[in-house]
C-alpha cells in the first residue's frame, strides 16, 4: 500500500497553443502514496503547467499520464474530485464571504449541505480564520486568503492536494505558519505535490523531487541525495570588488573540487569550508567578504544547469 | 450529470449581498416609460392604426429590452469581470464542474436574472394600470426566452473581448437597436427596405413576442418570434463554448 502509485507520467509534453512553446518538454515522473513530492525549477521551468496536467485542467499535448489509474482525457472530472488545488495565484471568490467560500466550493464537489457544516469548523481552525469567518475574503491579508484557499482546497478530503508555489508572495511569518499547515497535512497522510523555486521549501518540506529546468527534468531524488550528488559538503562564497570576480577567480581554482564565478561572487565546492578559507588566506587573496555554508539544493540546480534559480 | 445549478446558486448567494443592484436595473425601464410612454403619451395619443394607447405601446417593448439587459448585463460586464479578473472560474474548474457547468449555468442565471427584472418591471406597468389583459402574462415565459437569447450571444461576444475599451463597440450595437426595433413608434413608419432591415433583429424580434400578447394578439408570429430567438440562443452557446473551453483549459 505504501508504495501505491498515484500519478505516473512518462514523456509528458505540453506545447502550448499561443506561441507553439514547448512548456514541457518529454518528462517521466511517478509519485507515490503519502509522500510529498516536489518540482522545484526557476520560473518558466514548466512547473505550473504540469501542475495544471496533473490538476486536469490542460490536457498533455502528447505523452502519458495516469491519475489514480485514469486517464484526464476521459475522466478529468472524477479525478479532480479526488484532488486539492491551491493554485498559484489566489482564486478565492471576492465577491463572497470566507465561509461562503468554503460553502461553494463544497457546492461544487457535490457534497451535502450537512456534510459541509461539519467540515468547515474544522478547516476555519486549520486555517486559522475563525475570527474572520464572515468577513469578505477583500478584506484578507494575503497570508489569510492564501490559508482560505488551503482550506477551500481541503474541503473535499483530497487524496492529493496539488500547491503551485505555496509560499510565493508570502512574508516570512506567513510562510511559517503555512509550512507548519503543510506538515501537518502529510503527517496526516495526505499526498503533496508541490512546486517551487525556494530551496529552504523545497528542502523543508519535500520527501523527494525533481529539479526542472526548460521543460525538461534535470535530475530526481531526496534533497539530501541530490546534494550529495551534485554538491559538496560545504560551500565557501567569496565577494570581490565588482568585476573582478573572474581574475580573483583564477588564483584560488585548485583550492576547490569545482567552483562558480557569478556575477557578484565566486563558489567554492570543498569539503571543509574553514580550512579552503585559510588556503585563500595563505595566497594572499584577500576577498571583501567570505562565508562558509552548507551546501543546498541552489547549489545542486547551479550545477546542473549552470545558472541560478532566483535572480 | 450536469452541475450547471451549483453556478446559479453560487451567483445567488452573491446576489444576496448586492441586491440593490437588481432594483436598480428595474429603475432604469420605468425611467424610460414616465418620461417617453408616459410624457410623450400625452402628446401622441393612440398610436396611428392599433388604437392602442401609447404607454400601454410602449411599455412591453421596454419590458423586453430590461430582460435583454439584465441577461446581457450578466454575461458581458459581470462574466467579463469573473473570467478575466476575478479568475472565478480558474478555480471553480479544478473541481469535477466543467466548462459547460459553467457556461449553462452562467446562461440560465442571466436569464432568470432577466427574468426577475421583466417581472418587477411588469408589476410596476400593472400599478400604472397599462395592462388590459391576462394574456400579458405570457411576458414571463417570454422573457425567459429573450433572456436566453442575449445571454448566450452575451455571452459569445465576451469570449472575443479583449479589454474594457471594447464594451464600447457592444454599446455601439446595442444603443441603436434600442432606438431602432420598434420601440417607440411602429414598424410602418420604416420605408419597406428599412423594416426588413428592422425585423432582423433580435430585439425586434424580442418585442413582438412581448407586445402582441399584452395587446391580446395571439399568433403564429409568435412562435416566429420564439424560434428566431431560441436559434439564437443555440448558436451563442455553440459559438461560446469552444472558445471558453480554449481560454479556461489552456
Amino acid at each position: 500500500m505504501a508504495d501505491e502509485i498515484l500519478v505516473r507520467a512518462s514523456g509528458l509534453v505540453k506545447v502550448h497553443p499561443m506561441g507553439g512553446v514547448r512548456a514541457v518538454d518529454g518528462i517521466d515522473f511517478e509519485l507515490r502514496k503519502g509522500e510529498a513530492f516536489g518540482f522545484l525549477g526557476p520560473n518558466g521551468a514548466g512547473k505550473s503547467s504540469t501542475m495544471r496536467m496533473i490538476g486536469c485542467v490542460s490536457t498533455p499535448s502528447a505523452g502519458e499520464l495516469r491519475i489514480f489509474g485514469l486517464d484526464p482525457a476521459t475522466d478529468g472530472a472524477r479525478i479532480r474530485a479526488r484532488l486539492g488545488v491551491v493554485p498559484q495565484e489566489d482564486t478565492v471568490d471576492t465577491e463572497l464571504t470566507v465561509r461562503e467560500n468554503l460553502y461553494i466550493y463544497g457546492r461544487y464537489f457535490g457534497l451535502s449541505r450537512a456534510r459541509i457544516r461539519e467540515r468547515t469548523a474544522g478547516l476555519l481552525e486549520f486555517a486559522q480564520l475563525e475570527d474572520k469567518a464572515s468577513e469578505q475574503v477583500g478584506a484578507l491579508s494575503g497570508g489569510m486568503r492564501r490559508r482560505l484557499t488551503i482550506a477551500r482546497s481541503l474541503i473535499n478530503e483530497p487524496e492529493i492536494l496539488l500547491l503551485d508555489e505555496p509560499t510565493t508572495g508570502l512574508d516570512p511569518q506567513a510562510r511559517h505558519v503555512l509550512w507548519d499547515r503543510l506538515f501537518r497535512l502529510k503527517q496526516e497522510g495526505v499526498t503533496l505535490i508541490l512546486t517551487t523555486h525556494y530551496m529552504d521549501e523545497a528542502e523543508q518540506l519535500c520527501d523527494r523531487l525533481v529539479v526542472m529546468d526548460r521543460g525538461r527534468i534535470a535530475d530526481e531524488g531526496s534533497p539530501r541525495e541530490l546534494i550529495e550528488r551534485h554538491s559538496t559538503r560545504e560551500v565557501l562564497e567569496l565577494r570581490f570588488p565588482p568585476g573582478e570576480q573572474a581574475i580573483r577567480a583564477e588564483k584560488v581554482t585548485d583550492i576547490a573540487e569545482r567552483l562558480e564565478v557569478l556575477p557578484d561572487r565566486v563558489l567554492l565546492y570543498v569539503e571543509d569550508g574553514e580550512a579552503a578559507l585559510a588556503a585563500v588566506h595563505a595566497r594572499g587573496v584577500t576577498p571583501i567578504t567570505a562565508l562558509v555554508r552548507r551546501a543546498t539544493l541552489e547549489d545542486v540546480f547551479l550545477t546542473l544547469t549552470g545558472r541560478t534559480l532566483v535572480d | 450529470m450536469t452541475r450547471m445549478h451549483l453556478l446559479v446558486e453560487r451567483n445567488l448567494m452573491v446576489y444576496r449581498h448586492t441586491w440593490s443592484l437588481l432594483v436598480a436595473e428595474v429603475f432604469e425601464p420605468v425611467l424610460y416609460l414616465l418620461t417617453i410612454g408616459i410624457g410623450i403619451g400625452t402628446l401622441v395619443g393612440h398610436v396611428r392604426g392599433t388604437g392602442v394607447a401609447y404607454p400601454q405601446y410602449v411599455a412591453p417593448a421596454l419590458l423586453a429590452t430590461a430582460a435583454m439587459n439584465g441577461a446581457m448585463n450578466e454575461t458581458t460586464f459581470n462574466l467579463f469581470q469573473k473570467l478575466k479578473f476575478d479568475r472565478v472560474y480558474d478555480s471553480i474548474l479544478t473541481t469535477p464542474m466543467t466548462v459547460r457547468d459553467v457556461a449553462f449555468g452562467e446562461v440560465c442565471w442571466a436569464l432568470l436574472r432577466g427574468t426577475l427584472t421583466t417581472s418587477g418591471f411588469l408589476v410596476i406597468v400593472t400599478v400604472l394600470g397599462l395592462v388590459h389583459t391576462p394574456w400579458a402574462l405570457l411576458a414571463l415565459p417570454g422573457a425567459a426566452v429573450i433572456g436566453f437569447a442575449f445571454a448566450s450571444a452575451g455571452l459569445a461576444v465576451t469570449t472575443y473581448l479583449r479589454d474594457w475599451q471594447d464594451f464600447q463597440l457592444i454599446q455601439l450595437v446595442m444603443l441603436p437597436m434600442f432606438l431602432f426595433a420598434t420601440t417607440f413608434y411602429p414598424l410602418g413608419v420604416y420605408p419597406r427596405p428599412v423594416q426588413l432591415a428592422v425585423e432582423c433583429l433580435p430585439l425586434y424580434q424580442s418585442i413582438e413576442l412581448l407586445r402582441e400578447p399584452s395587446l391580446g394578439h395571439i399568433g403564429p408570429g409568435l412562435l416566429v418570434a420564439a424560434v428566431y430567438l431560441l436559434v439564437m440562443g443555440v448558436l451563442g452557446l455553440a459559438i461560446a463554448l469552444p472558445r471558453l473551453r480554449r481560454t479556461l483549459l489552456a
